[in-house]
Formats: structure tokens, C-alpha cells, sequence
């Protein structure tokens, strides 16, 4: 029997992410930016979830905008672009960071994770396959931030307590008030 | 957000040269505040000088007391195992501050300079002495509920955010500042300045000058202290009230103590009587009674922050007395 916790086909596809190639140059990323009054722009290199980016963007640029508007990865989505609902959340090396506080200039030649990265050939990661059969979601805006997020977690705690991950996730808000799902699910893929 | 130049300074001279141009250069390191306060309109500089590539990230603590470089990031400050056992309140304080990942992007210079939580600073539609000097305070008569009971003036009653610097402050910390002029230390309980007239000058610190490191001096009370934070939610939210306080206890007698607050005043608020009233008392809640009402003399409560005033006083209490082992 099929149920909503069985991985719709299409849906391992998309998150699969963007392949080699769907990267666009330096020229063609110049196009998508659009600022009233523009300001200095500058050469940033990135390579977001192995591969590599060069873009010229303008200062103000911050690095989620960056991987939004530049390089078309929206699964990164912008929620309150200051730093407090957590729904930007990525990987800069290990580290989760919110990329919506910090500029893209600033990480020229670093390593960016993002949702797009996080399955392998295909395969979910065992947080994103927890989220799934834990239902740790239901309108899904803050479901990138809190699996980067997670990811991050369990970098720096490899077997966090449950109240270990209530703290340690307070960056992430859910509006929808997943969050009892989202700490079992965090647990199990821990576990 | 207005236009600005970016550079990245690969060495402190040259980051300090940048610094002292004319024209409104600042620095950035985690960039959590500042970009907040740039999006908000609030800080327009006019290049921002990229501090990240200096190597000013060293957590040192083999000479007995700690010195931390001034791009040391908070989760990299609050887990180090020395920091841990003899700073407890550095740790902690980080610990309760802000967010993990934004813990794992702003940097403890950072943390020292960033401005006010008061909603009428953040917000320009209203009038904020300290964003705009000689516009009025929105504070005073608005919905104060998290402003100074101590500290403030006429001018301004906005508290400071920082766990970090109430740390600091309860165990002597000092901050080595590199300038263009030369360098020099100032204790951070010296390094703010309160509101008076001038609420746009917050610190000591000049335009062009730099955070490099803080120093926190070793003592048997930095081994042995506290950092308790009353919030209205349990993790990522700024102080109501918060405590540092350390203490040497001799059986049952405390030797020395430092209290400082947090949450209550323009900057890290500590007073020199209410440590005096501790030593060579029994650690007991008559005592710590005592240091708390010498801690809040001068309090007073606007229309909304009233309750800060009985809420630190029981903050006091409790760290102390947790301190003791009577908790």
C-alpha cells in the first residue's frame, strides 16, 4: 500500500537538485540583478554543493539571494531576511550559518551546502527520510532551514537528547507547529 | 540597503588604515547585527571593510587566564573545554545568546559591538535619540517594558544586548584595542559609556580603532561562577534580566564575589557595594538579599518595566544561591 510516507518518485527527482551545467555564468546571472540604485559589483567564485559558480554580483548581494536569484536554487527560501526564522539555513563547509546575514562577496572560494545538495545520487539523506516518515512538515516553507539546520546539528552533537535538539533547533521556526514531529524525527535519524 | 564598497583586509594595518579614511568606513566580521541594521536603514556606511581574513581567531588559554581573539566565533568560544571549566559564566552566557547558527557566524568583537534591542531604535518611523541625535526618545512614554531600570536618561532608556559583555564584566575582562594611533586595553566594564546627553556614543571606542581580543583574567571566582538569563521564551530571545556573578566560598563564608547584570541598564551593570556586602559573609539568602538590593539602589521604573526591579533582585538570589549549592 502506497501512503504519504512512501517517496513519490518525482519527488526524489526534485530534490535531487539542479545537474552540472544548470549553473549559469557570470553573464547571464548578471541579468537577474535588479537594485533601484546600483552599487559596486565584484567577482565571487562559490561552489555550492560541489559545483562551482562565478558570479559578479553587487555588494549588497547577501548569500542567500545569491543562491535564489543567481544560481536558481530556491529551495533555500527567504522568510524574514533577518536572521530570525531560520528558514535560510545552509551549510558554509559543516557549518550552518543563515545565509540571508551574511553577503555572498564575503565567502568568495567557500564551500556552500544547500537543500539542493543534501540527497546523494538520488538518495535522501536519513534526516530527510525521517522528516518524511515522522511527517515533520506541513506547509513545508521552513522544511529547508530546518533540514540544513539538522544536517548542522548532528555535525556538532552526533546523539543529541531531545532536549538538546529543542534548544539547539530555536533558530528554526515552523508556523505551522510541527515541532514535536520535527525533534522525533531529528532523534531517529540520530539514533 | 544603500550602496556601499566592499574590500577584504588581508593584514590589521591595512584593515586599520582602511578604517581611519575618511567618508564612513566600517568593519565586518560575522556580519549578523550590521547587516540587520543596513537592511534596516539604520547603518549606511560607506565601504565595508572585510575583517575575516585577519588571524585574530585564537582561543588561548595557556598562560592561565584566557585571551580570545576578537574573531573567535561565539559556538567555537562557548564549547571550548577551558572556557567551560574555568569561565563557566563566558560558556554559558554564549550559550543563551542568540541562535546556533548565528552563533556559528558572529564573532565575539562583533557581539561586543552591537546596538540595542529597543524597538523604537530599530524602527525608523519613530523618533530615537540614539539613531538620530536630538529627534526624542519613543521610549520613554511608549511601550517600555524592556528598557533600563538603571542607567538611563532623560535622553535614552535603551539596554544594552550583550550576555557576552555581562560575563565579561562580572569577571574583570579586559579588551586589547588596535588603532592607527596605537594600541591599548580598556576593562569592558570601562569600555561603555552611559547614555546621558549623547546617546549615539556607545563605547570608547573610536572609528578607527579595532577589537582585537578580550582578556579574562583567571581567578578562583571565574572558576566558579554563573550565567542566569530570565527571557520570555526559553532559547533565542534577548535578557528581560540576566546575572553573572562568580564566587570564592570559604567553607560556608564567600572570600570575594562579582555580580554583574545584564538586560537592566545601557551596558553590564555592576556594583562595587554590592560585591562589598558578600565578603566574609555566610553564602545564604540573607546575604545575597542584601547584595541584590545594594545591586538595584537607584532603580527606577518606567510605565511597563516595573517588574525588572523584584525579577533581577530574584535572578541575584537564585544565581548565587546556585552558586552555594543551596539553590
Amino acid at each position: 500500500m502506497t501512503t504519504r510516507h512512501d517517496i513519490p518518485p518525482n519527488a526524489v527527482r526534485a530534490l535531487r537538485g539542479y545537474r552540472a551545467g544548470s549553473l549559469k555564468s557570470a553573464d547571464s546571472a548578471q541579468q537577474h540583478i535588479t537594485v533601484d540604485a546600483p552599487g559596486d559589483t565584484y567577482p565571487v567564485k562559490l561552489t555550492v554543493n560541489g559545483q562551482p559558480a562565478a558570479l559578479m554580483l553587487d555588494s549588497r548581494v547577501t548569500l542567500l539571494d545569491a543562491l535564489r536569484d543567481h544560481l536558481s536554487l530556491t529551495g533555500t527560501k527567504k522568510g524574514c531576511d533577518h536572521g530570525q526564522c531560520g528558514a535560510c539555513t545552509v551549510l558554509l563547509g559543516d557549518r550552518r550559518i543563515k545565509s540571508c546575514m551574511t553577503l555572498a562577496v564575503m565567502h568568495n572560494n567557500q564551500e556552500v551546502t544547500t537543500i539542493e545538495g543534501l540527497a546523494k545520487s538520488g538518495n535522501l539523506s536519513r534526516l530527510q527520510k525521517a522528516f518524511i516518515q515522522h511527517d515533520a512538515f506541513q506547509c513545508g516553507f521552513c522544511t529547508a532551514g530546518q533540514l540544513m539546520s539538522a544536517t548542522g546539528l548532528l555535525n556538532e552533537v552526533k546523539k543529541p537528547s531531545t532536549d538538546q535538539i529543542r534548544e539547539l533547533m530555536s533558530g528554526n521556526l515552523c508556523r505551522c507547529g510541527a515541532y514535536p514531529q520535527i525533534v522525533a524525527a531529528i532523534l531517529d535519524a540520530s539514533s | 540597503m544603500q550602496p556601499f564598497a566592499y574590500s577584504k583586509a588581508t593584514t590589521q594595518d591595512s584593515a586599520l588604515q582602511s578604517l581611519a579614511a575618511a567618508g564612513g568606513n566600517m568593519a565586518i566580521a560575522g556580519g549578523t547585527d550590521i547587516l540587520d541594521l543596513m537592511k534596516l536603514g539604520i547603518c549606511t556606511p560607506a565601504r565595508l571593510i572585510d575583517i575575516n581574513g585577519l588571524s585574530l581567531d585564537a582561543i588561548d588559554t595557556t598562560a592561565g587566564g584566557a585571551t580570545i581573539g576578537a574573531l573567535a566565533r561565539l559556538n567555537d568560544v562557548a564549547h571550548h573545554a577551558q572556557i567551560q571549566k574555568r569561565f563557566g559564566a563566558v560558556s554559558q552566557a554564549l550559550l543563551a545568546s542568540a541562535s546556533a547558527q548565528i552563533r556559528n557566524m558572529a564573532t565575539v568583537g562583533g557581539n561586543l559591538m552591537q546596538r540595542t534591542r529597543c524597538p523604537y531604535f530599530r524602527e525608523t518611523a519613530f523618533p530615537c535619540n540614539k539613531r538620530t541625535p536630538n529627534s526624542g526618545c519613543s521610549a520613554r512614554d511608549g511601550i517600555n517594558r524592556g528598557s533600563s531600570i538603571l542607567g538611563g536618561s532623560a535622553s535614552c532608556v535603551a539596554v544594552h544586548p550583550s550576555d557576552l559583555a555581562v560575563a565579561l564584566v562580572a569577571l574583570g575582562a579586559s579588551i586589547a584595542i588596535a588603532g592607527s594611533n596605537g594600541n591599548r586595553s580598556v576593562l569592558v566594564e570601562d569600555f561603555y559609556v552611559l547614555p546621558g546627553d549623547t546617546p549615539h556614543i556607545e563605547t570608547v571606542l573610536r572609528t578607527d580603532e579595532l577589537i582585537v581580543a578580550v582578556s579574562v583574567p583567571k581567578s578562583a571566582a571565574a572558576a566558579h561562577s554563573i550565567y542566569l538569563k530570565v527571557r520570555d521564551r526559553a532559547s533565542f530571545e534577548f535578557s528581560l534580566v540576566s546575572v553573572a556573578a562568580a564566587l570564592e566560598l570559604d567553607g560556608k563564608l564567600i572570600r570575594s564575589a562579582r555580580i554583574a547584570l545584564g538586560g537592566v541598564a545601557p551596558r553590564p551593570w555592576r556594583s562595587l557595594d554590592a560585591e562589598r556586602v558578600l565578603v566574609g559573609k555566610p553564602a545564604a539568602q540573607k546575604s545575597f538579599a542584601a547584595a541584590a538590593d545594594a545591586l538595584l539602589d537607584g532603580a527606577t521604573a518606567l510605565r511597563l518595566n516595573g517588574f525588572k526591579i523584584g525579577m533581577a533582585k530574584n535572578a541575584i538570589g537564585r544565581a548565587l544561591a546556585t552558586l552555594a549549592g543551596i539553590a
